[in-house]
């Protein structure tokens, strides 16, 4: 079993949303009633029953004589390759599988919500009104994936600006890409080596700078539970030091002077 | 000495009004979702309970270890009058703390998922195993002083055997997860203030909790001795302040170079953030530093205010590091609501009353832990 991958190519993609409304049929999530705000943007933002959404962008005139200029960036969980949540997780209610989704088991799930501060990108969103909530998030489709299909996502993508495949053809098509227009592109696929690297990757517009973009670039490329990982692993012999030093202490505090009295 | 199990004085009838309008407001959350009662949000998933309830119960129980390594350990015997009060402020201190956890769990129902469906890598399973286990330890700390009090001495002869090796698990089991608490804030680093963000985050909290320890052992005995009237044990009470300034001036200073460290003076900028951050170092270290080592030696009113100060300085310590640091990095700003204050003051009246409870009918002062050995040799 191979390890899949999704690219989203900003520069291809029309922000026709046909992915977000893929993403609530399939995942028979809830519907919004929507409303006017001062952006394009609808949902406003990723919430329990919103996995995917679409970040509309306006690039400022500075060429009048350039058409207008729109990008589209979707907001879902990257499904890291070595994931924060994972790691935060005190029950294994977030597995990452071998076929490179990250997903929860609600089940498993004590309601801690460490996941949603572990995550580097923010993502895990909770049900705050429920009695019984879970945390939810972009699932990767793993139930398509399992029957050999590609996400709801990608298969509705009308111009290839998300595609689906195994990860090592994804990330060598993303660079065939850049290599065949480099003056359209970014030189980076964002999420190659991010945090250690994510099963979603982006391209992107030389247009915009990924920062201006709100892509996370501070994030490093050592994987997030490296950090914990570091002061828990040390645990074992903490605890065992403190023990023996204790010990220890005792009984030497303890030791019977010679011709101290007797108790 | 009033042998009721508990007083009725106009403090303890509001206590325990609280208590049942806790119970009520704890009955919407259970129905009604956590969105109903409190202002969490998907940008800030933690607030008051976790920050209140959690961070600052575990750290102010922090006496039960500091003073039973003192005696069982270390053998400073003088210390021993001050042994079970400690510990039945930290076994009651846990039970809070867990009663907090269950309130803000998502899914409580399914809280022993961490003994069963365990994932190692967590520093969240080990903060709860810890919690878990040292509350176990605490309990059976606890139990020797019912077993005397019911007059049951086989059972006080067989469980107090064990007092070594559960004072030695015990201290084992605090200094893991104290400083874990810290281990769980420093993956915030992108959402917490270099004023309390730190690598050495696990270090602070530890440090920090032996010192409210200290303090906590000093203010508990002066307000016992009031409200039941018995002698101040001015002595040992007078050392305990002085090793409480001592680990309170390390601490300050060492948050001092921490702090340089990780670049947290150039951050810096007049505000919210930082006025409560200097509250926290001048009125919550600098003063009740020189209050304990000065006048507090020979005047027991400033001594209790100096402890007083110092539990005030690590509670907010606590609600800095977990809530108001993270203000001006975090999408959303975040206050409790009024449910989330009123439950968990609640929770701290419903511990005040089973203390006073416990007291009343089980020898845990020195005079009646005395009375009660005689009776059984």
């Amino acid at each position: 079993m191979s390890t899949y991958a999704m690219l989203n190519d900003l520069t291809k993609c029309i922000g026709c949303r046909a992915c977000q409304v893929a993403c609530k049929e399939w995942n028979d999530l809830e519907y919004h009633r929507t409303y006017f705000t001062n952006t394009r943007d609808n949902p406003p933002k990723l919430e329990a029953a919103t996995y995917n959404r679409l970040e509309y962008n306006y690039l400022p005139d500075t060429d009048p004589a350039l058409p207008q200029r729109w990008y589209y960036r979707r907001h879902m969980c990257l499904h890291c390759e070595d994931p924060a949540c994972v790691a935060a997780c005190p029950v294994e209610a977030f597995v990452k599988t071998e076929e490179g989704a990250v997903v929860y088991d609600e089940w498993k799930c004590i309601g801690c919500r460490y996941c949603m501060l572990a995550c580097p990108f923010t993502i895990p969103k909770y049900e705050w009104k429920s009695w019984n909530p879970a945390v939810t998030k972009c699932t990767f489709c793993f139930d398509r994936i399992g029957a050999g299909e590609e996400p709801a996502c990608s298969k509705v993508c009308l111009t290839d600006a998300v595609i689906f495949g195994n990860r090592e053809d994804i990330i060598a098509d993303a660079h065939a890409r850049i290599a065949a227009a480099p003056d359209r592109y970014q030189d980076t696929v964002y999420g190659e080596k991010a945090v250690g690297g994510t099963a979603v990757m982006f391209l992107s517009t030389k247009d915009i700078t990924l920062d201006d973009f709100g892509f996370r670039t501070d994030l490093g490329e050592a994987s997030y539970p490296s950090y914990s990982w570091a002061s828990l692993s040390k645990v074992p012999y903490v605890a065992v030091i403190v023990a023996a030093l204790m010990s220890v202490i005792y009984f030497i505090t303890h030791r019977r002077m010679p011709g101290a009295e007797k108790k | 000495m009033d042998k009721r199990i508990l007083r009725p004085t106009p403090l303890n009838i509001v206590a325990l009004l609280l208590v049942i309008f806790g119970l009520i407001l704890a009955f919407i959350r259970y129905t009604q979702g956590l969105g109903a009662v409190t202002n969490l949000t998907d940008e800030f998933p933690w607030g008051f309970w976790i920050a209140f309830d959690v961070m600052c119960g575990v750290a102010l129980a922090a006496g039960g270890f500091i003073i039973a390594g003192t005696v069982h350990i270390f053998n400073l015997k003088r210390y021993k009058p001050l042994i079970r009060p400690a510990i039945l402020t930290a076994f009651l201190g846990y039970a809070l703390v867990i009663v907090g956890v269950l309130l803000d769990l998502g899914r409580p129902w399914f809280v022993y998922h961490v003994l069963i469906l365990p994932q190692f890598h967590s520093v969240m399973l080990e903060v709860g195993l810890c919690v878990f286990f040292y509350f176990l330890v605490l309990f059976l700390e606890f139990l020797p002083m019912w077993f005397q009090g019911i007059k049951n001495h086989a059972a006080y002869k067989a469980l107090h055997a064990l007092t070594i090796p559960l004072a030695i698990i015990g201290i084992m089991l605090s200094v893991l997860h104290q400083s874990s608490l810290g281990a769980l804030l420093t993956l915030t680093k992108e959402q917490l203030s270099p004023l309390w963000y730190s690598p050495n985050l696990p270090f602070n909290f530890l440090l920090s909790a032996v010192m409210v320890g200290f303090a906590m052992v000093i203010f508990e005995s002066q307000w016992s001795s009031k409200t039941y009237g018995r002698a101040i044990e001015n002595d040992i009470l007078k050392s305990l302040a002085k090793g409480c300034a001592i680990v309170a001036a390390i601490y300050f200073i060492w948050r001092m170079i921490d702090i340089s460290m990780n670049g947290g003076w150039a951050s810096m900028s007049p505000g919210f953030v930082s006025t409560w951050f200097w509250i926290e170092i001048i009125v919550g270290a600098i003063i009740p530093i020189i209050l304990l080592i000065g006048p507090g030696q020979s005047n027991p009113t400033a001594r209790g205010l100096g402890a007083f100060l110092v539990i005030f300085g690590v509670v907010l310590n606590r609600l800095n590091a977990t809530l108001t640091g993270m203000i001006d990095q975090m999408g959303g700003m975040y206050f409790p609501t009024w449910q989330e204050i009123f439950i968990s003051i609640a929770v701290v009246c419903a511990g005040i009353l089973v203390f006073q409870a416990i007291v009343q009918t089980l020898p845990i002062f020195d005079e009646e832990v005395k009375e009660a050995e005689a009776a059984m040799a």
